[in-house]
């Protein structure tokens, strides 16, 4: 479970996030949305450690992030962030590899073989794994990163904005992913989505904020209605049933 | 800044004539201090302080406005030519290119007359800067300030060529004399090569309007009927002499073209008809201003107005560097 | 691997050897003593320079910039100025040479920690931006270098002269005491550190992710390139180009992100170039200091040819 308490944080003097409280049950894919500025990617940063907290209180599993040392958190998140940009000449293995690194601290056993061996299987990287990921194509390095976040092998995954930069073919690839980690092997996924229909058709939870407040907080299906998603961008969108999903209609 | 229109019409007519008076300031201030005391009024009476005004104080008072005008039109002309905001003679290798041609002069032809130390001497800078344009061109655009880094590594590469070849035939002063600007050892009958580098930069003004159509692009001049490759050969020409001429008379002054256009721009934005007299009168008051300080500052010793306005010119272009608000990753 | 690692130690025992051997006549035992304190010295800067530019480029993930290039050495030589400007040549001519390096190298810590900590932590997404910060900011400590020289009275400028260009020919061999135990910790340390090195290259984020206290690690980094940095200033001069140069061809033979073999092929690359290139220039070709000269001019062509080909890609 991961619990968010009155957490409120300025940059400079403008406010971007304000007194947000949330809870997130084990289990499932919560996508966390909002328009520009709404405060997602600062949420995800707070929580993923990245930036300091200011006020208020993150904790997984009752582990206070500001009280757990980063390398006990490593075990227990893992987190992908969009904009990641490696410069070192490294093979898809070895960066794949590196997911072990908080339970090996650079002295790899037969276990951490293993898992990193699973995680390439799992990711169909196992034909690329000698490769050097400059050479990989956007979709293929994306790929490894998540089989990297995957073999790191924690409870919780936090993703901020992952299709970027995606084809559909790719985004929808990737999103397939999330679900059977969620699915078949137990994980807790947050995922900050630009796009809200990939929300509605792979998310259980959507978590809406705006203005750097909940604006919404509920089951997928029960989120997806034109008042709420009017109401959130500010904009008249319709809602339509494809094959008993419901879609958002925003493009006209 | 450039849509505030109605105030900057107002007050267009202010800032030369606030930048004319505070030079005026300047000069008066240049003419009266140096180590024997001497009053401006003397300029008009017969004697020896007549003499170190006429001599001495005049032509170094004259010799950094000279420079300082030059070095900024320079800097304008390279600005708008290369579209990059960053690039001036000292960040596209050019000042070391006319180091280069001075030294090979010195080793080949030592007894060359003046006039042929400045031809090849700028024809080095022209070959050099052309070489520099050349190799940024590939550039992607969308990396504004990968051209002056290349610029800066590039002049590095060719100072070390000097360098070496100055080490061996013990000519090392040369290359530091040429490199640091210094208004010292300006006096009568020294420095009157300045104005020939004055004389470029006035012919500048004359081609302002074409500048300015070559800096919208290539496609731009070309539909606008410009000859895009006259007017680069112009531009450059002129950025080669005013180069060659200062290294030769005073020594480099690094980033006086490169701050002064900017601060410029800035408030007045790019039309280069409009601001290259703003941009003179700027670049000469500034390199004054740093002689007077280098002058006052340890007096009566003397700091180069290049090492003070080392100082100076790196903390604003500092601030410009961090003012533009940075891209988003 | 392995054949690389032979190669690379065959050629710097060939270095030293050269360096030792090469156009000594006379007396043995003064010429073991002299040449070897200047062998040791050398040896020091090179190990000093090969860590501190790798340890540096893995902060800041990326293979281009080098503590040199972002005005490291400049700083260095402004607060050695800035303290004979304060203390006057002759308070600074009496300090012990030991209390003079470790007042130089804390000073040199704070500054650049302050500098280079904060910029490193925010704004690395925009490697030229830095760069050019870094690039301008070593105009601008030299700048102020000069203006203190000469605010300082020409007798005690004396003091300092020397000690602003790289000649690695005339060492500063007062200090091979002091630098020989520092240098020797800061590679131990780095070495011990070198899987958590691995992790950083990966960027912050990543490290982070990673379970490390990535501040600790930036700041310990950061505080080991300045040692490193301030005891290779100290005893040779700046030099500006001779890290990348070093770090380049290591990479480029070891291809690999282990630090690893990246630490021990660098340290044994730059004994190579800066030993076995001394001995060449001043044993065999006969020109005196111009080896620094040289060594820049091929940095600085590394350096654009890794700037152009990084555009490519």
């Amino acid at each position: 479970m991961i619990e968010i308490e009155n957490v409120t944080f300025h940059h400079g003097k403008s406010p971007i996030l304000k007194d947000v409280s949330l809870t997130i049950k084990r289990g499932g894919i919560t996508a966390l949305i909002g328009p520009n500025g709404a405060g997602k990617s600062t949420l995800f940063a707070l929580m993923a450690r990245l930036l300091p907290l200011q006020s208020g209180k993150i904790s997984f599993d009752a582990m206070d992030i500001r009280q757990t040392p980063s390398r006990e958190l490593a075990k227990k998140l893992a987190i992908l962030r969009q904009d990641t940009h490696v410069a070192s000449r490294i093979t898809v293995q070895d960066m794949v590899g590196f997911g072990r690194f908080p339970h090996h601290q650079g002295r790899a056993t037969s276990l951490d073989h293993d898992k990193v061996q699973a995680a390439l299987n799992v990711f169909d990287l196992a034909d690329i794994a000698e490769r050097f990921i400059d050479e990989l194509s956007g979709g293929q390095r994306q790929r490894v990163l998540v089989a990297m976040a995957y073999a790191q092998d924690t409870e919780y995954l936090l993703l901020d904005e992952p299709l970027n930069n995606l084809d559909m073919h790719f985004a929808r690839n990737l999103m397939h992913q999330l679900r059977d980690l969620a699915d078949n092997h137990g994980k807790t996924i947050v995922v900050v989505l630009h796009e809200i229909n990939y929300a509605a058709a792979h998310a259980d939870t959507i978590i809406a904020l705006k203005n750097g407040e909940v604006a919404a907080h509920s089951r997928t299906d029960e989120f997806m209605t034109e008042e709420a998603i009017s109401r959130i961008y500010d904009m008249s969108v319709k809602v339509k049933a494809v094959d008993g999903l419901k879609m958002a209609l925003h493009h006209v | 800044m450039r849509h505030h229109f109605a105030p900057l019409q107002r007050t267009s007519a202010l800032w030369p004539i606030v930048l004319a008076v505070v030079l005026l300031g300047l000069v008066a201030g240049s003419l009266v201090t140096g180590a024997a005391n001497v009053s401006a009024l003397d300029l008009f009476r017969r004697g020896e302080s007549g003499d170190i005004l006429l001599v001495s104080r005049l032509p170094r008072t004259l010799a950094t406005i000279l420079t300082g005008a030059s070095l900024a039109v320079a800097g304008v002309i390279m600005q708008t030519l290369v579209r990059n905001r960053f690039v001036e003679p000292a960040t596209t290798g050019t000042g070391e290119c006319a180091a280069l041609g001075l030294l090979a002069t010195l080793l080949l032809v030592p007894g060359a007359p003046l006039l042929a130390k400045m031809a090849i001497s700028s024809a080095a800078a022209f070959a050099g800067t052309a070489i520099f344009l050349a190799l940024v061109s590939r550039l992607p655009p969308t990396q504004p300030l990968l051209v002056p880094l290349t610029g800066i590594v590039y002049g590095g590469i060719i100072g070390s060529i000097s360098i070496f070849i100055a080490y061996e035939n013990d000519l090392l002063q040369y290359i530091s004399v040429w490199m640091n600007g210094e208004f010292s050892g300006v006096l009568q009958g020294r420095y009157e090569l300045l104005w020939a580098s004055g004389a470029a930069a006035l012919a500048a003004y004359f081609y302002a309007d074409q500048f300015t159509v070559a800096g919208f692009g290539k496609d731009t001049a070309h539909g606008l009927g410009l000859s895009y490759r006259a007017v680069m050969i112009a531009g450059l020409s002129i950025v080669a002499l005013i180069t060659s001429f200062t290294v030769l008379t005073v020594g480099m002054l690094p980033f006086v073209g490169l701050v002064v256009p900017n601060i410029i721009s800035r408030f007045r934005g790019d039309n280069t008809k409009e601001t290259l007299p703003l941009v003179a009168i700027l670049g000469g008051a500034l390199v004054l201003a740093s002689d007077l300080i280098g002058r006052l500052i340890r007096y009566p010793y003397e700091i180069p107005a290049g090492t003070i306005f080392g100082v100076l010119g790196t903390g604003v272009f500092l601030w410009l560097l961090f003012a533009r608000p940075a891209r988003r990753g | 691997m392995a054949r690389t690692f032979c190669i690379l130690g065959l050629c710097t025992l060939l270095s030293i050897t050269a360096f030792m051997v090469l156009g000594a006549r006379g007396n043995w035992d003064f010429i073991l003593v002299f040449r070897g304190t200047k062998l040791v010295a050398l040896v020091l800067v090179a190990t000093a320079i090969a860590v501190a530019t790798i340890v540096f480029q893995t902060l800041t993930s990326n293979r281009i910039l080098t503590p040199s290039i972002m005005g490291f050495d400049a700083l260095y030589i402004l607060l050695q100025t800035a303290l004979v400007f304060i203390l006057g040549g002759f308070g600074f001519a009496s300090l012990a040479p030991e209390l003079k390096f470790a007042l130089e190298l804390c000073l040199l810590s704070a500054a650049s920690l302050a500098l280079f900590g904060s910029l490193i932590g925010q704004g690395m997404h925009d490697l030229f931006r830095m760069l050019l910060v870094g690039v301008v900011f070593g105009v601008l400590f030299r700048s102020l270098t000069g203006l203190l020289q000469r605010m300082i009275d020409p007798n005690e400028f004396s003091v300092l002269q020397g000690s602003l260009f790289a000649s690695f020919n005339k060492v500063d061999t007062t200090l091979i005491a002091l630098a020989t135990p520092l240098v020797l910790a800061c590679c131990a340390l780095a070495w011990h550190k070198r899987n958590v090195w691995d992790v950083m290259a990966l960027g912050r984020e990543q490290a982070i992710s990673l379970g490390l206290n990535y501040k600790r690690e930036l700041m310990v980094g950061l505080a080991l390139v300045t040692a490193l940095i301030a005891t290779s200033t100290a005893l040779v001069g700046p030099v500006a180009f001779f890290g990348l140069l070093v770090s380049a061809i290591s990479y480029e033979v070891t291809k690999t992100h282990h630090h690893g073999p990246i630490f021990l092929s660098s340290i044994l690359i730059s004994i190579i170039v800066l030993v076995g290139g001394q001995a060449i220039f001043e044993r065999v070709l006969g020109l005196g200091a111009t080896l620094s000269i040289v060594v820049e001019f091929l940095g600085g062509l590394v350096f654009l040819f890794l700037i152009l080909r990084r555009v490519r890609v």
